[in-house]
This record gives C-alpha cells, structure tokens and sequence, in this order.
C-alpha cells in the first residue's frame, strides 16, 4: 500500500493538481515510475476542439476546493477499484484555446487492463462529478453559450456501477 | 449568516459570485432555500426557472435537494458539471 498522505507533492502515487498552466505528459510519466513494479502506464489528454473553426476560446470555471476534493475522491476510488500503482489527474482552468490541453489523467498499474480502466473511469466520473463548467468565446468576439452536459456522459458513468 | 456561492449561468443569471445571507427561520432545507431567494428578485427567478437542474452542494459536498442545511458554512450552486 501507498502512503497516500504525504504531504509532499512529489512522493504521492495519487496526484491531483487543478492549474491554469498545462501539462507535461513526459514528466508525469517518469513521475508515476517511483511507485512500484510498473507493468504499464496508460494516459489520456482531453483537449480543446475548435468545433468547426467558430471557437476562439474556452472559459473553464471550477469551484475551488471542490474541485480538488471531487477529483481526488474519484481517483482515490479508482487506486481501490483497479488496484492502481500510482494514479495522476490534472485539470486546468481558465481561458484555453483549440488545441490546447484540458486535462490529463495518468494511470500505472501491473498489468495493463487495469491502468486503462482507471484512466476510463476516472474520465467518465469526471464528466459528470467534477465541478467545472465551460463558456464558449467565439471568433467574432462574441460570448457563446455555457457548454451543456450530455446525456451520455451520465450514462458512461454507470457502466462501472 | 451564511454565505452562498454561484458558478457558470446560475452566477451570471443571479449577477454575483458569491454573498452572505441570514437564512429565514422556515427555510430548512436545499429546496427551501431556492424557494425563498425566488422571492428576493427576478435574478434568483431566472437563475432557478428550472429548480430540478440546479446543482447544490453544502460545504463543498455535493447534496440532494431534500438535505437540510444544518449549519453548513457556505452553500453553492450550479448547473450541471462539465468536467474533463
């Protein structure tokens, strides 16, 4: 078993960190590599469409302190669930331009199917339980709409149950 | 006193972030809550036109709309997240 409790940042095998900066891929590969016998590290990064030429930007909102609380309970469940290594999830917020990263979760297993699993499940929760909201800022300098949540990012989130 | 957080449409709809408000006596409850900041003005109305999509949390937990508030700090909310 992990010590999940450090308080230091660079020794915790569950990493969460909300940011407006982005996101390394490479260093928080090596990070996940301290933890254990490693057999595979899957990852995925969520990045920002340009949804047909129109957006300028993405506005990420979130609510601090619960944002960090929901996401690492999320993780934390998918260390338990999958019997993860080590598990990094990293959001961002603020403005983020098409192409630009959003978020980024990092999972480290022994065997394979497990570190996609919790890379997947901690996605699908995120969708849905983490408190971050999305305005759309057009081209033509206008404000678009708030991003609407879908019905099937609900429904993505109860494959696991 | 009790302070109230609002995020994304439900923020811009009430025209602030965040304030701090004496909760009535017979206001109890999450829906009890929604029930009287509709009479304060039509901000509140619009931002709650659909009461059953708001999102609420207390103390940064997410709650039902039957939780009661108890002696919750501050009380947030919002629409449906979009995270990831």
């Amino acid at each position: 078993m992990m010590n999940v409790t450090n308080q230091d940042h660079n020794n915790l095998a569950i990493r969460v960190q909300i940011q407006a900066e982005d996101f390394d891929l490479e260093s928080e590969i090596n990070h996940l590599k301290q933890f254990g016998d490693i057999g595979g590290i899957t990852s995925f990064t969520g990045l920002c469409r340009d949804e047909a030429g129109q957006l300028s930007a993405l506005e990420l909102e979130h609510y601090p302190g619960m944002a960090e609380a929901q996401i690492s309970d999320i993780c934390h469940q998918a260390f338990e669930k999958f019997d993860l290594i080590g598990i990094t999830t990293i959001h961002r917020y603020g403005k983020i331009a098409p192409g630009e990263n959003i978020v980024l979760v990092v999972a480290a297993s022994t065997h394979r199917q497990a570190a996609f699993d919790g890379a997947n499940f901690v996605m699908d929760f995120l969708k849905t339980d983490a408190p971050f909201w999305k305005k759309e800022h057009l081209k033509d300098g206008s404000s678009g709409e708030w991003v609407a949540a879908k019905d099937k990012d609900d429904a993505a989130k109860d494959k696991w149950r | 006193m009790v302070k109230l957080v609002y995020f994304a449409w439900v923020r811009e709809r009430i025209g602030k972030s965040q304030e701090d408000i004496e909760l009535p006596e017979n206001v109890v409850t999450i829906s009890d809550l929604i029930a009287y900041l509709c009479t304060l003005d039509e901000g509140y109305a619009a931002a709650f036109t659909e009461p059953q999509v708001i999102r609420a949390a207390l103390d940064k937990t997410h709650v039902l709309h039957d939780e009661a508030i108890g002696n919750a700090n501050e009380i947030a909310f919002f629409p449906p997240m979009t995270g990831g």
